[in-house]
């Protein structure tokens, strides 16, 4: 199964809007994807969740990944998701306090949380 | 204990996404566990499948590379057993990472996962079997949090 990825700009955030479901056979077009994009410079990410499935401990660790070598250029990965299913994911593992969480690519946007 | 169901798979990244489908199916088929707990379930067993894949990753390419999954099915209870042949170990000796809340925890991109099932089952256990590992995931009907 493959992994959906989009990419747009807003605002001058880049937005990667991910479909599909991100596990172990998925992340690596998404650790790809993402480290393309802070190698291109971009380091102002908004990573879309909305439209993802599922989501395991492999796809919080590329996540992390990002976040890392984004912090080390001064950038920022924010993430935009509503879906309960998917936040928990990061309530349990406690990784909400790592990442700004935003309900919806506008409110990641414009830095407006909840 | 009710049904039984064993399913022999191979030990695949590919296969994954089909494993957590039909133990969510057996799940809904033969127990009553509520859809917090089918999510709960679902996120634990691929965990220990991922697990199981990365175990067996490290044998030779000729050896066979299968992981088993046992499930027992109860109305108020589902006990998932994830086997691997590839050698076993110790989950207490794993180094703990910083916690996340510190910046240095983003140095760490795996070691997510067994933390992970801990806070999604109800029983997690980690033995020894058969020159391999079985990680036990039982989810009971009651709702956590």
């Amino acid at each position: 199964m493959d992994l959906g990825l989009a990419e747009r700009t807003d605002a001058g955030w880049t937005v990667l809007t991910v479909s599909g479901e991100i596990d172990i056979a998925t992340a690596p077009s998404l650790r790809e994807r993402l480290h393309a994009l802070l190698a291109e410079g971009k380091h102002k990410l908004i990573v879309d969740l909305d439209d993802v499935g599922f989501l395991d401990s492999t796809a919080l660790g590329v996540l992390v990944g990002a976040l890392k070598r984004a912090r080390i250029d001064n950038g920022e990965v924010r993430i935009a998701c509503a879906q309960p299913r998917v936040l928990k994911v990061f309530e349990i593992t406690r990784l909400d306090s790592a990442f700004d969480l935003f309900d919806s690519v506008e409110g990641a946007v414009r830095g407006a949380q909840g | 204990m009710g049904d039984h169901i064993e399913l022999v798979l191979p030990a695949r990244p590919e296969f994954l996404a089909m494993v957590r489908a039909i133990v969510t199916l057996i799940a809904e088929t033969g127990s009553k566990l509520p859809g917090p707990r089918i999510d709960d379930l679902r996120l634990a067993v691929t965990e220990a499948f991922a697990n199981a894949i990365d175990a067996e990753r490290r044998k030779p390419d000729d050896q066979r590379h299968v992981v088993v999954v046992r499930c027992d099915l109860d109305p108020d209870l589902v006990a998932v057993e994830v086997h691997d042949e590839a050698g076993g170990f110790d989950p207490d000796a794993l180094t703990p990472h910083p916690d996340v809340t510190k910046p240095a925890r983003l140095q760490f991109e795996r070691g997510l996962g067994i933390p992970l099932m801990r806070e999604l089952t109800d029983e997690l256990e980690f033995r020894a079997e058969g020159g391999g590992t079985t990680v036990r995931l039982v989810l009971t009907a009651h709702l956590r949090g």
